[in-house]
């Protein structure tokens, strides 16, 4: 019995690892600020639920110790509402701090719908260097720049 | 068993650091402090396994509380420049 418990919370630890060193690997790896957040965000939720489930399994049947396992569960209930909340302030911080998703080829992914976001900012000189004839206010500037 | 789960956090760790340094923004670096706060919890939770003391995640659970508040105050911090006066509402937006 205690050897059955140990190969299942065992598979799900491993699993847990799995997931963590999968998030800080493409922390590194990730070549923009947007996936590098989502890299993070799997390691926030996936790796916490596996291996806490893990913990708690050998908490209850192999420590015997329940309170433990109930701590855990409490750990897993925040984390699981606070880390999405962390991760979407932080981008909605960067958005906010001009920092433009960017496609492969270079063009920007959000032109015209960030403009509730950017209330009060200019959008058009977010926006010149990748998409200088959706500016309508600078039109003149762009097609100068354009012709050099 | 749990000896693994220690080394492998605490490599994914090392990694996570190596990003808060190198990190090109701002957002990068406290992207990869929030990440870090979070792996520091299961680290404990783990390490208090490993030592056949399972009353460690006491400390987990209360960093795991301290890391959301200081996510939340630095980006609070740097996108006002200022904690907590109340003056920035409707002037600098």
């Amino acid at each position: 019995m205690s050897l059955l418990i140990d190969i299942i919370s065992g598979i799900f630890l491993l699993i847990g690892c799995i997931f963590v060193f999968g998030g800080a690997f493409g922390l590194i790896r990730m070549p923009d600020f947007y996936t590098r957040l989502h890299a993070a965000s799997v390691t926030d939720t996936g790796g916490i639920l596996f291996i806490c489930i893990g913990l708690v399994m050998q908490a209850v049947f192999v420590f015997d110790n329940p309170m433990a396992a109930i701590k855990i569960v409490l750990t897993v209930l925040f984390l699981f509402f606070t880390a999405p909340t962390a991760s979407h302030a932080v981008s909605k911080a960067a958005l906010m701090a001009n920092i433009i998703p960017q496609c492969q080829n270079g063009e920007s992914v959000v032109h015209k719908s960030l403009s509730p976001i950017y209330k009060g900012r200019e959008l058009s000189a977010v926006l010149t260097h990748s998409h200088p004839s959706e500016t309508s206010e600078q039109d003149t500037h762009s097609n100068d720049s354009e012709d050099k | 068993m749990f000896l693994i789960l220690v080394i492998v956090i605490f490599i994914s760790l090392i990694l996570v650091m190596v990003r808060a340094f190198i990190g090109p923004t701002l957002y990068d670096r406290l992207l990869a402090v929030n990440s870090a706060g979070t792996k520091v919890v299961i680290l404990i939770a783990a390490y208090g396994f490993l030592t056949d003391r399972p009353d460690f995640v006491d400390i987990a659970l209360l960093y795991a509380l301290i890391n959301y508040i200081t996510t939340i105050a630095v980006l609070k911090f740097f996108e006002y420049g200022d904690l907590g006066s109340g003056s920035y509402q409707e002037d600098d937006i």
